[in-house]
């Protein structure tokens, strides 16, 4: 979704606009003639689709697992659980007054119009526009594959709060945080209109509207919520880091519905996402087992797994705006930043981020976020144009980034007081003891 | 009741606890010896050897606990040294964590089946 995308709803509209790439901008500034009905590609709608559906692998089985793993066993059923009855919430809530938020027509910089609540007027003749003039896909399947970006969005907040956080509490939280947080900095990166769209903010796949929002999300509300019993002082280990590394391997998969899927066609774009989800993933993969040797320590599974997780955030944002070297060069450097972030920040800090939501979602956000106004250079091989102003980027970038840490901060504290009053937020103690699988759901994962 | 006798009417619970990897070993001893059973279980603990250091996203925690094989062996009393002769020859390493053996008198035994008792029970 690079940057999105004008929905022209039902066929006969030919005035839809186009947006141009920041990358043709200059060429495509004086192409502003009415265009005929865009035309819809099989092959375009066909990879949509898959994509739309790998990103629903990314969060179950995917993430459910590489969190379930991560948790202990006596909250594996809860982890798991919460995550498929967020998602499920969020693709309900889109189709209601969710994707009219983000991406009906009208509004503002900061928020759409309501004039698709419910979907309204949307039909199987309705396009949504790509990156191409003239081409676009069936908005119904546009909306499925932003669903699936809001679905996985909040689900990764609940990394920082799992093991303690009341089912009924997430999903209060869920349904709040999406209509305030999400929705609207959805708008504001990938909508025509949206306030950092305009000024030309690179986000080629959701650093800062996914990962940024949600790690920051993740860390107030571990702050809010407080520690789980016996953090830092008691063994609080995953019990299953088997599980953790088959989420991480169909995390990966998943994420090339997520980055090439964001190109919107089957083209060039989403060729250069692909590649760049392959190799910036194995460097961050490696380096980080590389840091921890550096640090004297063993390199091991659940580094790597991290360091996987770490490169796939960091690539989000850049997957279409950088080169094959300089996703690997960004690759590294979030997997080192998310290796300090996680391992030295968090223990001094003394806050309990259960599953380093924060750690690796926030910090790999950041750094992506900025290195793509980066890498996007074509001097690190990235396809901006020749006279790209890196300075003027960056500041743009930095400013979405400040704007989207602010926004999201504010809307969890929110968010998460509602939740605290509507159901009490947290387990019982004893609950906390015996596990939230019992607690909350009667059963046990392993029996 | 001629033959208890002669064994000394006795039995003895004869406790090793090995190495995980020198199950079989200690097995093929001990049946080689004419001991017709024994009870496995897979246990945690710690005595000379120092534990582990496991370390999960920076977060360190040493274990003191070690996991090892507690093998149970009840036999009439005059095979118990061979017994322990027999466990304490083919556990060995000769490194540190080899582990313990214990010698227990038993002062009864049933097998459920028949009812047989004692040594006859064995």
């Amino acid at each position: 979704m690079k940057h999105a995308l004008k929905i022209a709803a039902g066929v006969g509209a030919g005035t839809a606009l186009f947006m141009a790439l920041p990358a043709w901008a200059q060429e495509a500034a004086a192409v502003v003639a009415p265009t005929p009905a865009p035309t819809v590609d099989k092959g375009d709608t066909a990879w949509m689709m898959v994509s739309t559906v790998l990103v629903l692998m990314m969060i179950l089985p995917g993430l459910a697992l590489f969190y379930g793993g991560l948790t202990r066993a006596k909250n594996m059923l809860s982890t798991m659980t919460q995550i498929g009855a967020v998602a499920c919430f969020a693709m309900l809530i889109w189709v209601m007054w969710g994707y009219t938020m983000a991406f009906g027509d009208g509004g503002n910089g900061f928020i759409s119009g309501f004039g698709k609540l419910f979907l309204s007027g949307v039909t199987p003749e309705s396009t949504a526009a790509t990156f191409t003039e003239g081409v676009a896909i069936p908005e119904y399947v546009f909306i499925c594959f932003q669903m699936t970006f809001a679905a996985i969005t909040v689900a990764l907040v609940l990394g920082s709060v799992v093991e303690r956080m009341k089912f009924s509490a997430v999903m209060v939280f869920a349904a709040i945080w999406l209509t305030i947080v999400y929705f609207p900095i959805a708008h504001m990166v990938w909508a025509g209109n949206g306030y950092f769209f305009e000024k030309g903010a690179l986000d080629f796949a959701g650093g800062t509207v996914v990962h940024i929002n949600a790690g920051v999300s993740a860390l107030v509300a571990a702050l809010i919520l407080g520690k789980r019993i016996g953090y830092p002082t008691e063994r609080i280990v995953p019990h299953s880091l088997t599980m953790t590394g088959i989420g991480t391997g169909l995390l990966w998969v998943g994420w090339f519905g997520f980055n090439a899927g964001s190109a919107l066609e089957a083209n060039g774009s989403a060729a250069l996402a692909m590649i760049n989800t392959f190799v910036a993933t194995a460097s961050a993969g490696l380096f980080w087992m590389l840091i921890e040797r550096i640090n004297g320590h063993k390199g091991s599974a659940l580094g790597f797994c991290s360091g996987i997780i770490a490169g796939l955030v960091a690539v989000t944002p850049a997957a279409g705006n950088a080169g094959p070297f300089g996703a690997i060069i960004l690759g590294a450097v979030a997997s080192i930043v998310c290796y300090y972030a996680v391992s030295v920040l968090k223990p001094k800090l003394g806050y309990d981020d259960a599953l380093d939501a924060f750690g690796i979602h926030g910090g790999g956000g950041m750094i992506g976020a900025i290195g793509t106004g980066i890498v996007y250079a074509p001097v690190f091989g990235g396809p901006g144009p020749a006279d790209f102003d890196m300075g003027h980027q960056l500041l743009v970038q930095f400013e979405t980034v400040a704007t989207t840490i602010i926004w999201s901060g504010i809307g969890t504290v929110i968010a998460i007081y509602v939740a605290k009053a509507v159901t009490g937020l947290r387990v019982s103690q004893d609950v906390e003891r015996e596990g939230l699988d019992l607690g909350e759901h009667g059963e046990r994962a392993y029996n | 009741m001629q033959q208890i006798d002669q064994l000394g009417g006795k039995m003895k619970l004869v406790i090793a606890i090995i190495k995980p990897f020198k199950l079989d070993e200690v097995r093929e001893a001990l049946t080689t010896l004419g001991v017709t059973g024994m009870t496995v279980t897979e246990v945690k603990g710690f005595g000379r050897q120092k534990g582990q250091t496991e370390i999960y996203r920076g977060a360190e925690y040493s274990t003191n606990m070690v996991p090892k094989i507690k093998i149970e062996v009840v036999c009439p009393a005059a095979l118990a040294d061979r017994v322990v002769e027999a466990v304490q020859a083919s556990a060995n390493t000769g490194a540190i964590g080899d582990g313990k053996i214990f010698v227990l008198d038993v002062g009864q035994a049933v097998r459920i089946r028949t009812g047989e008792t004692d040594v006859t029970a064995l």
